[in-house]
């Protein structure tokens, strides 16, 4: 790409996270934007520091540390922009995913309709939905009214209505929802986005527009009954949630001034670069990115051009881990442990984690457990994602995810974690992939970063992949088949760049490496047995490329969906077998 | 890196907000001593709403039935009071269905509140009021001990503290729950039965202070009328030595046990607070500072977790832990004389 493309400017990317808050420095190498450095600091939104810029400072100067280059002035403010001596930053781009659960009302006009598209909008963001509203509810209005008073929500979604469509109905629920704001302190009423028809811009703005906290008006998430279009309210949705950031929290009204205003929630800027990629490189099958977090889980899916986001607070790994027994079943979390711990241990280990979310495992018992308890969040909130995944990506076997050309996993748990290879169990066990694709670890939490740089510049986050800033673990091959545990179901030959060549027979349940280094190619041919599937269809032999990793090339013919055994000896001792495969 | 405070100390300066969750009326003025359980402030909260359709009820469009409507914002109206009346000769009336206020009178419609519920805020802890927040609450400001605790079930209340706990692991047991013990604050060790929760709501008492409790005591213990609270957290934990000491040594005085939910936002964290009389005032305490050598902490997570034990070594970059993750440490000297290694992120200073 020749260098007038570049803006040349350095960029300092800043994610406020509910544990960890990271700083990341982009600048021109050579013509082009690379990833230079890191730093991190634990977050600060939480008392008793309660001001995110105290972990924000803290981070940058480790950063500072890392590359010996100054960002801070003695005074602690940023230096901006870059100055002739090398210290300071010409951009700084921002996201945040600190904060409370943003407890959320959504209301449409039909319950399988509007309101399903309501809360698709809800989950794209920290929401925690505490009541809903559609004409199936039998409430009075009075009823419906203090419903939405005692919930005191943070924010109100309002769908309902093509465009020119229903109208009269929605006004019946706007005035539920104008007078439920009436009624709320002044401080603390709800921010309303109204995504529904259009025509009825105006009344809204009318009925609500001097009782909410703040009210934007979207385009329609429904322009008409067969189409769902949630990009555009998105958009305005993250603003809402950033501005309830700034009520909410000290710090975070400085670091959106750094950003020159465009401070996005992580889940969006996730999403948003995985529809960019999607786009970008033409993913017939799909994008998926995953981020287990503190604060929430997020899942992101692209699938050409087309984005499904979920992020999920229930299944965060912080202070919402006491209620993650509601949603769960302890042996469910117990079925991942490589070691005899007891639900008991790990149900005390929910509760004590939800107590202090920053703190990390010391031990070996406990990093199984915490391993265990993000296998079990990531495996719910893959499973609640695909069901809203687009039709075209929906498979015959509901229990199948659909094929996938790309994995991106991201989260202390995944990118701080032991070894690279407990990092991709971890993927391969909650989100069972099939087919053939390529496996990375975002290791420096840069793909909402590079979401959040893609508004201000286009190449950054194009540059800075092609560079190699994630980690390849390498490709998986996934074997779809019906057999006998122990039955061959493939044989596979990877040949390598100089010829050279290494062979491997496949046996259902297990997990097969063939080494391929970082950064080398190889051909890979797959000869299944029977009926077997190993990415090319039922029983069909052929020969793909693959790329290396820090694993290689990785064969998983341990069955979709994955069943481990029932007995609990037994299933310890696979789960510590593919430990060992994967380097421990 | 900085340091969270757990504050366990013998005599600090306390500075409590007390507020109202709904705007109400303040009884208590500047400069006034106030008790533990003495009414500071008090409103009147409205649980529903009565939403009277006015313009439906006569058929109207919502400007006519503006004009039946026959009462204001703000109007107070007894049960059957007259809400809206239609004219001629065969009038009809809207009345109200229950006693409340009107909310909202126009646009076709009259939003009533009904079902008003007093509320009265007590101090919680004994001290002098230093600020009124108009329509709110009030700042108190007293000296005494401090412990702060991990998990509280909501409530407050205050009353002589009885120690039934003798050493930092004991268990409370039901049978320990007597009567002589009615009214008191019962200063217990572990809980995991809960016959011990349901004793203590049958004597009554004012308050339970534990070290710890199994997580699936937790339901029980939300819907208990007096106040519990738990130093150190889930499972099977003693009590952290400092708390220990500091509780144990303050047996038979009184104590405000204030058990609310701890908001990790706002910094509101379940405390108990044993008022103690001074001659001078002393500091208040700092929520945060950097780690150092020689600081008194507490392990937030297993192995080791509620024990105490200083930091005799802050190591440079990263440290690699027996789980193989890598983080900022220190070694940490216990109490019961063994070194480890413990990631900065699992300690909090005690002081």
């Amino acid at each position: 790409m020749p260098s007038s493309l570049v803006q040349n400017e350095s960029v300092l990317a800043i994610e406020v996270g509910a544990a960890v808050t990271h700083v990341v420095l982009f600048d021109v190498v050579e013509g082009q934007y690379r990833f230079v450095a890191s730093g991190q600091a634990p977050s600060t939104a939480e008392a008793p520091f309660k001001d995110i810029g105290i972990g924000v400072r803290e981070a940058i100067a480790h950063l500072q540390i890392v590359t010996g280059s100054k960002i801070l002035g003695s005074d602690g403010n940023l230096i901006s922009p870059a100055q002739a001596d090398g210290s300071g930053v010409d951009a700084v781009v921002a996201t945040i995913s600190a904060g409370p659960s943003v407890k959320t009302v959504i209301v449409g006009l039909l319950n399988d309709v509007s309101l399903q598209s309501a809360r698709r909008l809800a989950e794209s963001t920290y929401s925690r939905v505490v009541d809903s509203l559609d004409l199936t509810d039998h409430r009075k209005p009075d009823q419906q009214l203090d419903g939405i008073v005692r919930s005191r929500p943070d924010l109100i979604i309002l769908t309902g209505g093509t465009d020119g469509g229903a109208s009269r109905s929605i006004l019946k629920m706007l005035e539920a929802v104008g007078l439920a704001c009436y009624l709320m302190p002044l401080e603390k009423r709800p921010m309303v986005l109204y995504a529904g028809n259009q025509k009825l811009a105006h009344d809204v703005q009318e009925l609500l527009g001097g009782h909410a906290g703040k009210l934007e008006i979207s385009f329609n998430v429904r322009p008409s009954l067969e189409t769902e279009d949630l990009a555009p309210a998105s958009r305005e949705l993250a603003g809402l949630v950033t501005k309830l950031r700034q009520r909410q929290i000290k710090g975070v009204d400085e670091l959106n001034m750094w950003t020159g205003g465009n401070l996005l929630p992580t889940a969006y800027a996730q999403g948003r670069m995985i529809r960019f990629l999607s786009k970008l490189y033409d993913s017939t099958r799909g994008l998926l990115s995953v981020n287990i977090g503190a604060s929430a889980t997020s899942v992101a899916a692209g699938f050409g051009g087309e984005l499904a986001l979920g992020t999920y607070p229930q299944f965060g790994l912080g202070e919402s881990l006491g209620n993650l027994v509601q949603y769960t079943e302890l042996d469910d979390i117990v079925r991942w442990l490589p070691l005899d711990i007891s639900p008991n241990v790990v149900r005390e280990y929910l509760f004590q984690k939800s107590l202090y979310p920053g703190t990390i495992p010391a031990t070996k018992d406990e990093q199984s457990i915490s391993q265990a308890i993000a296998r079990q969040v990531l495996y719910l909130a893959v499973r609640t994602l695909q069901k809203d995944f687009p039709t075209s990506a929906q498979t015959a076997k509901t229990e199948l995810m659909p094929k996938l050309d790309l994995i991106i996993g991201g989260g202390g748990v995944i990118s701080d974690g032991v070894s690279l290879g407990q990092s991709l169990l971890l993927l391969l066990d909650a989100i069972q992939p099939v087919g053939i694709m390529p496996i990375l670890i975002d290791q420096n939490n840069l793909l909402p970063l590079l979401g959040a740089a893609a508004e201000r510049n286009n190449y950054l986050p194009v540059q800075v992949i092609d560079s190699g800033a994630f980690i390849g673990l390498g490709t998986v091959i996934s074997v779809i088949a019906s057999a006998n545990y122990g039955d061959q179901v493939l044989r596979a030959k990877l040949t390598y760049a100089d010829g050279t060549d290494a062979r491997v027979d496949v046996k259902f349940g297990g997990l097969e490496i063939l080494p391929l280094p970082n950064g080398q190619s190889g051909r890979l041919s797959l000869q299944p047995r029977t009926r077997a599937d190993a990415g090319l269809g039922a029983g069909r032999s052929g020969t793909v490329s693959v790329t290396g990793g820090a694993l290689g090339v990785v064969i998983d013919a341990r069955g979709r969906p994955l069943k481990l055994p029932s007995d609990p000896v037994r299933r310890r001792e696979l789960i510590k077998k593919w430990y060992y495969t994967v380097g421990g | 890196m900085l340091a969270p405070i757990l504050h366990v100390l013998p005599l600090t300066t306390i500075v409590r907000e007390r507020t109202l969750p709904v705007a109400g009326k303040v009884h208590a003025h500047m400069n006034q001593r106030v008790s533990p359980t003495d009414v500071i402030a008090e409103a009147n909260f409205a649980r529903e709403h009565v939403l009277l359709d006015v313009a439906r009820t006569f058929g109207v469009s919502a400007n006519a039935a503006d004009k039946l409507i026959r009462v204001k914002e703000g109007d107070r109206l007894p049960e059957g009071g007259l809400v809206a009346e239609s004219p001629g000769a065969f009038s009809r009336s809207i009345k109200a269905p229950r006693a409340g206020r009107v909310m909202v009178a126009g646009s076709g419609q009259v939003l009533m509140e009904v079902g008003d519920t007093r509320i009265e805020l007590r101090a919680g802890m004994p001290g002098m009021v230093t600020q009124v927040i108009p329509e709110r609450g009030v700042v108190i400001r007293t000296a005494g001990a401090l412990i702060q605790g991990t998990w509280g079930n909501g409530r407050i209340d205050n009353g002589l503290m009885v120690s039934l706990i003798d050493k930092p692991d004991a268990v409370l047991t039901a049978d320990r729950l007597d009567v002589s013990l009615r009214g008191s604050v019962i200063l217990g060790g572990h809980v995991r039965d809960l016959d011990v929760l349901r004793a203590a709501a049958e004597l009554p008492v004012r308050g339970l202070i534990l070290s710890s409790m199994v997580s699936s005591l937790l339901q029980s213990a939300v819907q208990m009328r007096f106040p519990i609270l738990v130093v150190d957290g889930f499972g099977a934990m003693p009590m952290n030595t400092a708390a220990y000491d500091l509780l144990t040594t303050n047996n038979k005085r009184e104590a405000t046990v204030n058990a609310e939910h701890f908001d990790r936002y706002n910094g509101n964290r379940p405390e108990v607070i044993i008022p103690l009389p001074v001659s001078a005032e002393p500091e208040e305490p700092n929520p945060y500072e950097p780690f150092a050598a020689g600081q008194r902490v507490r392990m937030r997570r297993s192995p080791h977790a509620g024990m105490l034990g200083v930091i005799t070594n802050l190591l440079p970059g990263m440290s690699t832990l027996p789980s193989g993750l890598r983080a900022p440490a220190g070694d940490v000297k216990l109490e019961n004389g063994e070194t480890v290694l413990v990631p900065l992120v699992n300690l909090e200073v005690v002081g």
